[in-house]
């Protein structure tokens, strides 16, 4: 409920750690506290026989073992992936894309002040061009993070047109990396997805796109998969950036979906203000769902 | 996907394992209850609603009902409903306005939930109803927020009340409590208030939204809550309950293809109906949510209602009696074929309608590759004749169609394509108003489940006779568009999303009003045991 604490898998998992032994209870209780943490029914499956396997092959009987073992079990899938951003190219591009209100424009703010700090140069594209009032949303965190938007020139202009301007622009003025934002389109909506993949075309005709990064919300059910796999399919989807982990959410589901689709969480948000972006650490990650 | 296919899939999956069986074994309604549980733990819905659900399920199932039961797999299939109709909170209840007005509707939510989308909609839909709405921008967190409520309401042409730029700055309680004020000087009977997006753990902004509450005592608050939510769903709508104690809930981003499990167990915890869902990113995306016909929706028996009532919005009874005149007398020319169209467009997205009919879930791989823009390409072709061309297509030779072809961007095979079919559907058309019944392999007679896919499936096989591959894609391609031709033969009701040319037939056939539909419902329910 509404405690101020975020809610972990430790709150859930207290209770079976209080346990002395472990029993059949012990396993409804971690299979309980997985469903509940959105790791998904298969997920949930694979771990629980993973769990099962390691208790029986090392005769573990304290459930502080299993705790144990679960956090490193999660840290082991979660760092299969390189988790590092690519921005090597100059100019780098970045397409961040999602479905509505998963937080893109909020994460485009944080992103290029992260990049400024770093001494980089940065422009945006607000190639968002149907929300109402998007580009100017784009406009205030671009003059937060102290970076050059690219806005569009008419209302309703096609968001390739805006993306292409942007790199244009870029190499003009030789600015190393650009980001740009794209509306929320829902993953069911093919004519919107293949307005993604033009933008993608439009912009490789300039210069390569060095990462694409989908906006996952912390709060997404297993619904997250079926996003990424529709991105992956049509944006050619490089990263992950998991979003609104401030919440009570703890997003389980990325792992799912990292293992599905075999695209890394890059980045993780943690709250409203223009420095809660941060690197993902499976190590800190499984950490926070643990405790 | 099979693995994390959507809670209708899963359900209709489950359903197909008992509809093959005779008589339910103790194992059967075990396997059937596991399979129920996984399918809505893939749906998001909150475990401890599973437990309950599942429970109630299995208990009912055991219980001597089902074993008396004529066809016991039926009766599965209505306990379920029955129990999803339960949890989605039985009874629909609609926005409760103030005696005395402005009634006071304020939005509540996560933030990117859809709030000002929503407060748009809202207003849109209650401008409707003569309501003179008034929308209130009290999020003034979100950079630049203010602003796009102010596009909102433009779009949705009603008023708004933003005396704050937003981006942080400006009180929203004060904003909230002007805005009452205002709105009576105004003359404005409804005020909706569009909040900050919170999180369920920030306790001063929670705060701050149990203040505007006190400060403009709502007659509705609603909380405003994405469909694709998980099992943090349940988490953060008691928190919201704790803190601005909503009263109703809307659904938003229903058109994705989340089921919105985790939604409907906000219901089931919170005790609040779900009142509005909101399925599109326009701003008529917006219908009221009906708990029953969501449960069918589960169950893939199609949201046959919602589509019926959509269709008689669009469509115009008048025009409808004079087309099926037109049928039955052989005047029937493409100019009514345009405009039949543009009525069923009007209708709103075809594959929507589509897919909230029965069976749709086996068809939704032809529903994704079905492109709406055939239909605009069909009218460039017939806006680009003359009107001499359109109501004698008998005109159309071969200079004729090369000028059609070039004015509309088409090809010469594209215009034959959609003359040719449309002389095929004018014969038909013909029969069917005359009260015959046409010749169309593997359109059962009957309605309901399952065979309204099959029946739209199979007139496409059979149009791509072709050897030329163009001509063969092109064929398909007008065989698509024409489907809402086709509606009608079906017997009505049948294929529901012909409505716009399809209630014509079945007037001039029946001289009923589209009595089909009554029997499609009545057969519906009998099969869910009813009846």
């Amino acid at each position: 409920m509404a405690e101020r604490t975020p809610w972990s898998l430790s709150g859930a998992l207290r209770g079976l750690r209080a346990r002395k032994t472990i029993d059949e209870s012990t396993w409804e209780d971690l299979e309980e506290a997985l469903l509940i943490a959105d790791f998904g029914p298969d997920i949930t499956e694979a771990l629980m026989d993973q769990m099962r396997a390691q208790v029986t092959k090392y005769s573990a009987t304290d459930p502080e073992d299993l705790n144990r073992m679960l956090r490193e079990a999660l840290e082991e899938r979660l760092a299969k992936y390189d988790t590092t951003l690519k921005l090597s190219d100059r100019p780098a591009v970045v397409l961040v894309v999602g479905v509505n209100g998963v937080g893109k424009t909020t994460t485009i703010g944080k992103l290029a002040k992260f990049v400024a700090t770093a001494g980089r140069s940065v422009v945006v594209g607000a190639a968002d061009t149907f929300r109402a009032a998007a580009v100017d949303q784009l406009a205030t965190w671009a003059e937060r993070a102290g970076v050059d938007i690219v806005r569009p020139q008419m209302e309703g202009q096609d968001p390739s047109a805006v993306a292409y301007q942007t790199v244009e622009w870029a190499i003009a003025h030789g600015t190393e990396i650009v980001i740009i934002d794209t509306a929320g389109r829902l993953q069911t909506k093919s004519g919107l997805m293949d307005e993604l993949s033009k933008i993608r075309r439009v912009i490789e005709k300039q210069a390569p796109i060095a990462e694409v990064l989908l906006v996952l919300d912390a709060t997404t059910g297993q619904n997250g998969l079926a996003q990424a796999e529709a991105f992956l399919e049509h944006a050619g989807v490089t990263g992950l950036v998991l979003t609104k982990l401030d919440g009570s959410a703890k997003g389980g589901f990325v792992l799912a979906v990292q293992e599905r689709t075999g695209i890394p969480v890059k980045l993780v948000g943690n709250g409203e203000g223009i420095g809660d972006l941060a690197g993902f650490t499976p190590h800190a990650f499984a950490a926070a769902l643990i405790g | 996907m099979a693995t994390f296919g959507n809670l209708s899939s899963r359900l209709t999956e489950t359903f197909k394992n008992l509809r093959t069986k005779g008589k339910l074994s103790p194992a059967d309604i075990d396997g059937t209850v596991r399979e129920i549980r996984r399918a809505l733990l893939d749906a998001d819905v909150s475990l401890n609603v599973v437990k309950a659900f599942t429970g109630a399920i299995r208990e009912r199932a055991l219980g001597d009902e089902v074993n008396r039961a004529l066809n016991p797999a039926q009766q599965v299939v209505q306990i379920v409903n029955e129990e999803l109709v339960a949890i989605l909170g039985g009874d629909q209840r609609r926005l409760q306005f103030a005696k005395k007005p402005p009634t006071v509707i304020m939005l509540a939510g996560l933030q990117g939930a859809g709030k000002t989308t929503l407060a748009g909609k809202l207003a849109k839909y209650l401008a409707k109803d003569k309501h003179t709405p008034l929308l209130v921008a009290c999020d003034l967190q979100r950079p630049n927020a203010v602003t796009q409520l102010e596009v909102v309401a433009k779009n949705a042409g009603v008023a708004v009340f933003s005396p704050e730029p937003g981006n942080g700055v400006g009180d929203p309680v004060k904003v909230a409590k002007a805005s009452i004020k205002y709105a009576i000087d105004k003359q404005h009977d409804i005020v909706i208030i569009d909040t900050a997006g919170r999180l369920g753990v920030d306790a001063e902004l929670m705060k701050q939204a149990s203040d505007i509450r006190k400060a403009t005592n709502p007659d509705e608050v609603l909380f405003v809550i994405d469909a694709m939510t998980g099992q943090d769903a349940v988490a953060t709508a008691l928190a919201f309950q704790e803190g601005v104690d909503f009263t109703g809930v809307v659904l938003s981003k229903l058109d994705g293809d989340a089921r919105g499990g985790a939604a409907l167990s906000v219901v089931s915890e919170t005790k609040r109906p779900i009142l509005f869902a909101s399925t599109g990113e326009n701003l008529d995306d917006f219908e009221p949510f009906y708990p029953d016909r969501m449960a069918s929706r589960i169950l893939d028996l199609g949201d046959i209602l919602t589509l019926i009532e959509q269709a008689q919005e669009a469509f115009d009874e008048d025009e409808a009696a004079k087309v099926a005149q037109k049928f039955a007398t052989d005047t029937f020319t493409l100019e009514d074929f345009l405009s039949q169209m543009q009525q069923l467009r009007n209708m709103g997205s075809i594959k929507k309608m589509m897919s909230m009919l029965p069976g749709a879930g086996a068809m939704k791989a032809q529903l994704d590759n079905f492109d709406e823009r055939e239909i605009v390409r069909t009218e460039a072709i017939i806006q680009s004749m003359t009107i001499a061309e359109r109501r004698t297509p008998k005109l159309l030779n071969g200079s004729r169609r090369l000028r059609i072809a070039k004015g509309s961007g088409m090809s010469v095979t594209e215009v034959n394509a959609l003359v040719n079919r449309f002389e095929q559907a004018a014969k038909m058309m013909k029969t069917v108003a005359k009260g015959g019944v046409p010749q169309i392999p593997g359109m059962g007679p009957i309605p309901g489940a399952g065979y309204g896919g099959k029946g739209k499936i199979a007139p496409k096989k059979k149009g791509s006779k072709s050897g030329n591959p163009a001509k063969r894609a092109a064929e398909n391609a007008a065989l698509a568009s024409g489907v809402p031709l086709t509606g009608p033969s079906t017997g009505g009701a049948g294929s529901g999303f012909g409505l716009g040319s399809g209630a014509g037939g079945a007037t001039a056939a029946t001289g009923a009003k589209a009595p089909p539909t009554a029997e499609e419902l009545s057969a519906l329910q009998k099969m869910l045991g009813r009846g």
